[in-house]
């Protein structure tokens, strides 16, 4: 049976130069966006979502497990970084510290629940809990339940960094992004990752050779989950308003498109997929619903010929690893 | 009491919607290994259709208990035969990714037309009123509301375990190619059992028109409860779900009823529960 990752780049002949390559152009794409009069906030989100599904891509891409509940995760985050900042003055950093601990918190046990059952049971139960952690933060009373918390003070990084001004916030949240990015790359091609490809591809071989797997699952899921988080937590500096929109369960469907349209298991594809849909809701706002409408085609085009996704439809026809 | 009588006789009508639904799921996932995403709009346009019969077509509830399921069913089998049938083979995470999309698609249309409030649709005549039990007050249409999903719940599982076709549908389940060997149309099994399914959603929408109000959402969330539904019963059998999909319901009534603030969550905790004590369901087998 087919992989739900059979598009991950090919393991032999690769090379670590397109990847380096493909950083590179990133960043400097990334590093003079502020010379273009693009407008600044667009790709902030863009990236706060790039980051978001990287973190999805690590979970699904490299083990094959679907989230179909990480709006958990970046809703957690972003409450506790948005209610520590705005209600406790907290400075920025220790904001992000404590969103992002919310969310390796709450991936370590939804994670521990959820490893249980594996495929689609595995998709449905995460999407349960997410569900019932969007039930508790409806009703806890320091969501602010309807209304979120709005207007979150921005403040000033490290003494230095005043993240009110736009190029600076800008700037620090495209470091923020690279490093992590850099991570996950990491965490993919260290021996660690090589163990979540092979439990990807056979499990029970995996299993007769001595990896205690749930322990490899558990941790790529708090792993992905606590990224997540970090994704959540840079997001209220850009918006400065948490809402109950961030842990919905259509904020897990999103995530799910972005990385399916750029390509699951690909290192830049969650990146391009998430700067494809987030422009897309951008510009096809005044269309209401029908964006919903769009995204649900979208799904039904990927799924139907395009299970590739565009990096990874690319990265196929070039013979190359993106 | 009453109210407490009362939050039961909700349980067990939500317990009848758990349990139609779960069934047509489980239904559907045994022969064609796919988690139907898009159960929850297929169940609300089932509540349209009866609208759209009623308002257009001046037919009434009868009517569209009749013609709802068949007609929703056949739109199904146009998905089956178009959509889902080109993903044989792959991960079945393909099948719940593709139902997704489905379901963003139908909600997102009929938002557009409808916009997000529900559109009420009247009890009939014959159902109206309700009968004083002594202990309590049962409106009618409610009590017909659960016996008409336990009958047809029922006569689900007779279909399937009881029956000839119900023996040749789980043949093909478990070895599609030897049951074609002996001249049994299996695409043919597919597209209806998946017909089926789609189905007993739409007559679960049909029941609910009058109770819960026909609006574009009324699935969306529903869907998710019903996969917690599925997680904890197992979708090994089909008596199994309608049961767990009955006292899930009845559970979740009486939180209601205790502890109010806790009856949007019971069904989720009780799903982490099981899974600590018994991951694979509670008549789950192991994959």
């Amino acid at each position: 049976m087919a992989s739900i990752t059979e598009n991950a780049a090919p393991d032999k002949n690769r090379s670590m130069a397109d990847e380096i390559v493909g950083f590179i152009v990133m960043a400097v794409l990334l590093a003079v966006v502020p010379f273009t009069g693009i407008y600044p906030y667009f790709v902030m989100q863009a990236l706060c979502f790039a980051l978001f599904a990287c973190a999805f891509n690590l979970l699904i891409g490299y083990s094959g497990l679907l989230s179909f509940g990480h709006s958990m995760f970046l809703g957690t985050a972003g409450y506790f970084t948005a209610y520590t900042l705005k209600l406790w003055g907290v400075p920025p950093a220790v904001g992000v510290l404590i969103g992002v601990a919310a969310a390796a918190v709450l991936s370590v046990i939804t994670g521990a629940i959820a490893i249980r059952r594996q495929g689609i049971y595995f998709a449905m139960i995460t999407l349960a809990l997410s569900q019932l952690m969007f039930f508790i933060y409806l009703r806890a009373p320091f969501t602010g339940g309807e209304d979120g918390i709005q207007g979150i003070p921005q403040g000033t990084l490290f003494w230095v960094l005043d993240l009110s001004h736009t190029n600076t916030l800008y700037y620090v949240v495209v470091a923020v992004f690279l490093l992590a990015f850099l991570l996950i790359y990491r965490i993919v091609n260290s021996p660690f990752g090589e163990v979540l490809k092979a439990i990807r591809e056979n499990e029970p071989r995996a299993i007769s050779l001595g990896y205690k797997v749930d322990q490899y699952k558990l941790l790529a899921f708090i792993l992905s989950g606590t990224l997540a988080g970090l994704a959540g937590s840079m997001k209220m500096f850009v918006t400065q308003n948490a809402s109950l929109t961030d842990v919905h369960w259509t904020m897990s469907g999103e995530v799910v498109l972005m990385t399916l349209v750029g390509g699951l298991g690909t290192s830049f594809g969650p990146v391009v997929g998430a700067f494809i849909i987030v422009a897309m809701q951008q510009y096809l706002a005044s269309f209401g619903q029908w964006v919903m409408v769009m995204q649900g085609a979208v799904f039904i085009i990927c799924v139907l010929t395009f299970r590739r996704g565009i990096v990874g439809e690319i990265a196929h026809y070039f013979k190359r690893s993106l | 009491m009453q109210a407490l009588y009362g939050q039961l006789l909700v349980g067990l009508i939500n317990g009848s919607f758990y349990a139609l639904l779960s069934l047509g799921l489980a239904v559907i996932f045994g022969m064609l290994e796919i988690i139907n995403f898009a159960h929850g709009a297929l169940y609300m346009i089932g509540a349209f259709t009866a609208y759209f019969l009623l308002q257009y077509g001046g037919l009434n509830y009868w009517w569209a208990l009749l013609l709802a399921p068949l007609i929703v069913g056949a739109f199904g089998m146009l998905l089956e035969r178009t959509l889902l049938r080109r993903l044989k083979g792959l991960d079945p995470l393909y099948g719940l990714l593709l139902t997704f999309g489905l379901a963003l698609v139908i909600q997102g249309v009929f938002q557009n037309y409808f916009g997000s409030a529900g559109m009420p649709y009247a009890i009939p005549d014959q159902l109206r009123g309700g009968v004083n039990l002594g202990f309590m007050y049962l409106p009618i249409y409610r009590g017909w509301v659960v016996i008409v999903s336990l009958v047809v719940c029922i006569a689900t599982w007779y279909l399937i375990e009881r029956t000839r076709l119900g023996a040749y549908l789980r043949a093909a389940t478990e070895n599609p190619t030897l049951v074609r060997a002996f001249g049994i149309n299996v695409p043919l099994t597919i597209t209806l059992t998946y017909g089926l399914g789609v189905g007993l959603a739409a007559l679960a929408g049909v029941l609910s028109a009058p109770i819960n109000q026909v609006g574009p959402l009324m699935g969306a969330d529903l869907i998710i409860v019903v996969f917690a539904v599925v997680v904890i019963g197992g979708m090994g059998s089909i008596m199994g779900s309608v049961i767990t999909g009955f006292a899930l319901g009845v559970i979740e009534g009486l939180t209601k009823y205790f502890y109010p603030e806790a009856s949007n969550t019971v069904v989720f905790v009780l799903m982490v529960l099981v899974l600590l004590v018994k991951p694979t369901g509670l008549t789950g087998r192991a994959n």
